[in-house]
């Protein structure tokens, strides 16, 4: 059954939900694409980000984005702890230990996930905001205002890390690490504190992204596992390391997992993604905006 | 795999006082079962396994069975199907239990079924779904009240007529229980000649259900039938209230699993005015038989300390009537032998905390005990709320019935 609406209706479900994975994959997109850490421990990250978000609302009230803002800097700090002791377990021993990483990653992804049932159980929980539950009308069309918010939140969260990255010094610094480390080594910087710093920010992303992960739906422990696949496919079609890419890539995602949920039938949404995943590879192995 | 022994209390055995003795002196009944603590069923297992200890802290503060302690033997199955078929031969071979109980859930139970049969060991099901349909074992004793395999759609199907209902939309999870209910659900609107207009498979993890509630939207569907899984329940419905879904709605919901616990209705509150659904115990008059108040006394102080669902409705008490089952059978029979206990449980009524239970030959109930209700009147963030009667009315089955379905679905949702 087609229907023009319908389709029109997916697409703008599918940009808002694709800036939504955006910002829940623009962390990784440092970590892994600029930095090749390993970091499948990511959406673990994330989900303990929208714990400590639902602890601020629950406990304070606080509304969901100033409580991501507010464990931002904790984020920093466990991010920077994090880097230090892959670095001096793993990375710092030799080319091999990229693969060790990986299991290194996987255990704080599983201890993050005992430890969050420890305290807070196995249910599913969420926060309230007078923006979740509601929505816009446009005539017969309806957009989840909560939808709208991660959008928005997501589109900032993004420009402004591709603002830092470009024009700053410490962002063109953890660019060239990216590029070269031994030439920035050779320049007198110590290229180890420039990607702890840059793993600490990739980390404090996710308080923001993790107050729009539990915006738009509740969290349980376990939900890091439903995010692993879309977050390196995001960042991977992308093009390791792009920042823009990431917003592209995700925005492609979201759209195309729309439409299929809305005109094709649910059950074909991963497969058609990861296809066209593997068909933006075939096409551009480097992602669509890497060089 | 971490095993988790849970031993009989002390101070029950030491107020039994005469008793005491016999009963340290004989090894203990060992009964065994997986239970799912973490993963995506871990906050029914956990509410589960604490309705059984309240059962086994009972019954070892009467002295026991056959005048030797309960004792569980329970390993966590990580809510998944391959974990098992390994802990379920651990607990016949290694641990040599004398009884077992099945994990909750559909998932984590069918993977076992071939095993038990093969080795003719009695299985005391718990909440699955038509995992004994085509294994066909003649010792395997369901608590649920789910009844006869069409019952659960029937039920749905038959509100929905009486309020006006002609066509079906379908949405379901991508996942085996749900895949069963949408199966019957399916065959039960062909009998009655009613058209699918709509019939939507979703795979798990979806994040987003707005698209989908869209396209059902467009299909026009006055009955929707939804079987999904908790994550997805609350999606679907805060994307129903949002998107909306149409005047001629007459009934919503039907096979939504969560909406039973408590951190899920507390989280939708509202949102779930007007939402038909199963559910299985509910605190309305009908409801209560010998000993429910008395168990949920205790479950409410211990839940707390347990962490777990704070209001057990759905599983604790049925974990507690399995025990119950059991201990009769054992009782009677004066015996553990397997076949002498499956032969009781198969011929006789069992009086129950949820009420009398009678099994037909394929170990299901014999009459459908499963409810539908509809949410009235829920407010937000209110647990407590739930504890009183008519924010569930019964629906179905008659004879527990406390209220008539409000329709249209928009009408009910005011």
């Amino acid at each position: 059954m087609f229907s023009m609406d319908l389709l029109l209706g997916a697409v703008v479900l599918g940009v808002l939900l694709g800036c939504f994975y955006a910002a829940v994959s623009v962390g990784l997109s440092v970590s892994f694409g600029l930095l090749d850490v390993p970091h499948v421990a990511h959406p673990a990250f994330l989900v303990l980000a929208s714990y400590g978000v639902y602890q601020l609302n629950d406990s304070y009230d606080l509304d969901p984005l100033l409580a991501g803002l507010a464990i931002t800097p904790l984020l920093f700090l466990f991010g920077l702890l994090a880097y230090r002791v892959y670095y001096e377990t793993f990375e710092k021993r030799g080319s091999d230990a990229g693969v060790r990483g990986i299991a290194f990653f996987f255990g704080i992804a599983f201890i993050i996930e005992v430890l969050i049932i420890l305290q807070f159980g196995v249910d599913q929980r969420s926060v309230t905001a007078n923006y979740i539950g509601k929505s816009w009308r446009f005539g017969e069309f309806r957009v989840p205002i909560r939808q709208l918010v991660a959008f928005a939140v997501a589109l900032a969260l993004t420009v402004v890390l591709a603002v830092y990255l470009s024009k700053t010094f410490m962002g063109r610094a953890i660019r060239a690490v990216a590029q070269d480390e031994e030439a920035l080594r050779l320049m007198g910087a110590n290229p180890v504190r420039i990607k702890q710093f840059a793993f600490g920010i990739a980390t404090a992303v996710l308080g923001i992204a993790g107050a729009l992960l539990i915006i738009v739906a509740p969290v349980e422990p376990t939900l890091d596992r439903a995010y692993i696949g879309r977050t390196f496919c995001v960042v991977v079609m992308a093009g390791l390391g792009s920042i823009s890419g990431t917003l592209i890539a995700a925005i492609i995602l979201g759209v195309a997992e729309s439409i299929v949920l809305t005109m094709f039938g649910a059950s074909w949404a991963p497969a058609i993604s990861f296809a066209m995943l593997l068909g933006v590879l075939a096409v551009r192995p480097q992602g669509l905006l890497g060089r | 795999m971490k095993r988790r022994t849970f031993l009989g209390g002390a101070m029950a055995v030491a107020v039994v006082g005469h008793g005491s003795s016999a009963l340290a002196q004989q090894p203990p009944i060992k009964i065994g079962m997986s239970m799912p603590q973490t993963g995506g069923l871990a906050g029914g297992g956990k509410a589960s396994l604490l309705g059984i200890e309240i059962w086994r802290d009972d019954i070892n503060a009467k002295g026991g069975l056959l005048g030797r302690k309960v004792e569980l033997v329970v390993y966590d199955d990580k809510s998944s199907a391959s974990e098992t078929p390994a802990i379920y031969a651990k607990l016949v071979d290694v641990d040599k239990v004398d009884l077992l109980f099945a994990p909750y859930a559909t998932v984590p139970t069918a993977p076992i079924m071939p095993f038990v049969k093969q080795r003719g060991l009695l299985l005391m099901g718990n909440f699955s779904f038509q995992v004994n349909s085509k294994v066909g074992h003649d010792m395997w004793f369901n608590n649920a009240p789910w009844g006869p395999a069409d019952s659960w759609a029937a039920s749905f199907l038959d509100l929905a007529q009486k309020a006006g209902g002609k066509n079906m939309a379908l949405l379901t999870a991508d996942q085996e229980f749900a895949q069963n209910l949408a199966l019957t659900a399916r065959d039960v609107a062909k009998k009655r000649n009613i058209p699918v207009v709509f019939d939507q498979v979703y795979p798990p993890n979806t994040v987003e259900f707005a698209s989908i509630i869209r396209a059902l939207k467009a299909a026009k569907p006055d009955i929707v039938y939804v079987a999904s899984y908790p994550p997805d329940s609350a999606g679907i419905l805060r994307a129903v209230n949002e998107i909306g879904i149409g005047d001629d709605v007459k009934i919503f919901g039907g096979g939504m699993v969560g909406l039973q616990f408590a951190a899920v209705m507390s989280n939708l509150g509202s949102l779930l005015n007007g939402v038909v659904n199963y559910n299985t115990w509910l605190p309305e008059k009908s409801m209560y038989f010998d000993g429910t108040k008395e168990f949920f006394d205790k479950y409410t102080k211990r839940a707390i300390e347990a962490k777990v669902d704070p209001l057990g409705y759905y599983l604790a008490p049925f974990g507690y009537a399995m025990g119950e089952m059991v201990a009769a059978a054992v009782n009677s029979t004066k015996s553990l032998d397997q076949k002498g206990i499956a032969k009781y449980l198969r011929e006789n009524e069992h009086k129950t905390i949820v009420g009398p239970i009678a099994f037909a030959a394929d170990g299901e109930r014999k009459e459908t005990a499963t409810l539908q209700a509809q949410f009235r009147g829920v407010k937000d963030k209110d647990i407590e709320q739930f504890r009183s009667s008519g924010k569930q009315v019964i629906l179905f089955p008659d004879k527990l019935k406390t209220g008539d379905l409000i329709s249209p679905f928009e009408a009910a949702r005011k």
